[in-house]
């Protein structure tokens, strides 16, 4: 049975990971938590599903397409609004953030409708792979780990050994100091947006097969991913990796061995405890602000 | 232009003799206002006056000292069930108003002190974590009636001779114009000030010999009253509580009317309050205004769906949110202020 619980753990655990880090690499670029996060994948998802069903792409085009639309609906987000605040502060950004969901949020269920769909992927929940006495494993188990495991390889690659990565870092690090050396700043910042659009809208697919298409999947990936962002330590990316994982443990042992009732509150719970104890998160020091 | 010459002055309630004109005359206006307009009409304005309370309490806590919290649904919910059983225990009403609102604050504090470390997206994530776990616990415990919720029985206003509604209505306004009132004096007093000096920097707010711990779950306290007191009101409306009025939407509404109305300012609450109601009742039967919602149906028939037309709303929501923070985040009050002192100043 623990077999079984490590993987249903593992999935959550991708999938919250990788809401994380989406969250993760704007509040490094930015210090904006997106609240919008989870409707841009979800709309992204809808993306999918219409180039899938109703023009009958095959899958790759479709991931293809809905990879574009994703980088760019997080670019034209910065663009468009983010960069037009004036006095700019937490709140007026986490407002912002909050309306965007909601026009996001607003148009979804008015193009698509409030009914459910389904959508086949090449991964679904109800093919198995591996089936064993102790546990049993699906396509869609397998396709999330190798998926997740992908994007944060790839992520590895690009902040690492390229130049965009470089230069995001270093705009992250100082934004003066980027742009007397030459660095687009705030065309970077729009590239953060997409790519943490692009992050979200993966976490979207894989979400799918479990729940069903429709406006309000991302709404419990999105709380949760942002918890398990503040419980590693929202500017630390591995740390977010590892918070989503153990949020995705933890939730899945205590559904398991105490009650499922409260199993989507413990996440909470877990993470105000930590945040008394460390309230920067795990990974990450905390810092009392300069007057 | 009119400049303070006098610490009194800083500290007075109505600084020129023409606001308190205008106030009795809004205060006459509010009393004999269910004289003059339908019974419907008189919900309306209990709906606003909810709002504004919790707007009130809201912007002591966000606008006045700077901590962010995502999860005020659940000090309304809290009032909001603690008049259900109260008044099921036969306690008088105005006990019950006091006892909700001092629930919510004692939870409020509780919830203060693991936040006197978190500031920013970590306070942000352990007050959502509060209104959902509020939400969990209404929703799956048998004594709070659980998906079901609970029905509140009416309170006793027979002895004012009028009507249940119009009675109803005279204890909303009154309950609201006094906590009103009290968020000024608090806003204006020594309290007030150390709110305002935790915002704008917590460590030298520190330094001059403000009490950070007692300061910051004073104002949550204070805060979770004022929600407590809209929840005790609220419950009376509805007259039937459930886990579904109290959602993770509900407080990111009360954020946006504060936001709305103007961080800071007594005066931007209530506005916002009002405003916010409107703007969402207005919303929700946008397709009956003249020339808007003919283009709005026929947007939705040529490239939308037309049975997902109710969404129009959110969508609404969201573009008015955006461009307060755009083009005034100050809000209404900024709108209010800059009107002011134009004509103040009128003609130069």
């Amino acid at each position: 049975m623990i077999t079984q619980l490590l993987i249903s753990a593992v999935v959550a655990g991708s999938i919250y990971a990788l809401m994380a880090l989406a969250m993760s690499i704007i509040y490094k670029a930015s210090e904006i938590p997106n609240f919008a996060q989870g409707e841009m994948a979800m709309f992204s998802t809808y993306i999918t599903f219409v180039f899938l069903n109703m023009w009958g792409y095959p899958f790759m085009v479709a991931l293809a397409g809905t990879v574009i639309f994703a980088f760019l609906l997080g670019f034209l987000f910065e663009f468009v609004i983010i960069r037009r605040a004036k006095e700019p502060n937490l709140l007026g950004f986490i407002i912002i953030t909050l309306g965007f969901q909601m026009i996001l949020y607003g148009l979804a269920g008015w193009k698509w409708g409030s009914d459910q769909r389904t959508f086949s992927l090449p991964f679904s929940e109800s093919e198995i792979v591996l089936q064993t006495d102790a546990f049993v494993l699906t396509e869609h188990n397998l396709a999330s780990l190798i998926i997740a495991v992908l994007v944060m390889v790839g992520l590895y690659l690009l902040l690492q050994h390229t130049k965009l990565g470089l230069a995001m870092k270093a705009s992250q690090q100082n934004v003066k100091a980027a742009r007397f050396n030459g660095i687009p700043t705030d065309r970077i910042l729009g590239i953060s947006f997409g790519i943490s659009s692009v992050v979200g809208a993966v976490a979207g697919i894989l979400v799918v097969p479990i729940a069903t298409l429709d406006p309000t999947m991302m709404w419990d990936p999105l709380l949760k991913g942002f918890a398990a962002a503040v419980l590693g330590g929202l500017r630390s990316l591995p740390g977010v990796v590892v918070g989503g994982f153990l949020l995705g443990l933890v939730e899945n042992l205590f559904g398991f061995y105490i009650s499922v009732e409260f199993k989507s509150v413990v996440a909470f719970a877990v993470i105000v405890m930590v945040l008394f104890i460390r309230p920067s998160g795990l990974f990450e020091k905390h810092y009392v602000r300069k007057v | 232009m009119r400049l303070k010459k006098h610490y009194f002055e800083d500290i007075q309630l109505f600084r020129t003799t023409a606001s308190l004109v205008w106030t009795i005359l809004f205060l006459s206006l509010l009393a004999v206002l269910p004289f003059i307009i339908k019974t419907y009409y008189l919900s309306i304005a209990n709906l606003m006056a909810l709002n504004v309370l919790v707007a009130l309490g809201l912007n002591i806590l966000v606008g006045n000292t700077g901590q962010i919290s995502l999860g005020h649904a659940g000090f309304v919910a809290i009032g909001a069930y603690a008049t259900a059983f109260l008044l099921e225990f036969g306690m008088p009403f105005a006990v019950t108003l006091v006892l909700a609102g001092l629930i919510a604050a004692l939870i409020g504090a509780l919830l203060g002190i693991p936040s006197l470390r978190l500031e920013g997206p970590y306070l942000a994530i352990a007050t959502l974590a509060f209104g959902l776990a509020v939400l969990v616990i209404i929703g799956r415990m048998d004594i709070f009636g659980g998906r079901m919720g609970m029905v509140v029985p009416k309170i006793e206003l027979g002895w004012t001779g009028l009507s249940y509604d119009v009675s109803l209505y005279y204890v909303f306004i009154s309950i609201t114009a006094a906590m009103v009132v009290s968020a000024y004096n608090i806003l204006k007093s020594r309290v007030g000030r150390a709110f305002q000096a935790i915002r704008d920097s917590d460590v030298a707010a520190s330094v001059i010999g403000v009490n950070l711990a007692y300061y910051k779950t004073l104002s949550f306290a204070i805060s979770a009253f004022y929600a407590g007191v809209a929840g005790c009101l609220w419950a009376l409306y509805l007259q039937f509580v459930s886990p579904g009025n109290f959602s993770f939407m509900l407080s990111i509404l009360f954020l946006a009317t504060v936001v709305l109305g103007g961080l800071g300012s007594v005066t931007g609450s209530v506005m916002g309050g009002i405003v916010m109601t409107f703007l969402s009742i207005q919303l929700e039967k946008i397709v009956e205004v003249p020339i808007l919602g003919t283009l709005i149906v026929e947007f939705s028939n040529t490239f939308m769906n037309p049975s997902g037309i109710s969404n129009v709303k959110w969508v609404l929501t969201g573009l008015i949110l955006i461009a307060v923070i755009l083009f005034e985040p100050l809000g209404l009050n900024g709108i209010w202020l800059r009107v002011k002192r134009y004509w103040n100043l009128w003609p130069y």
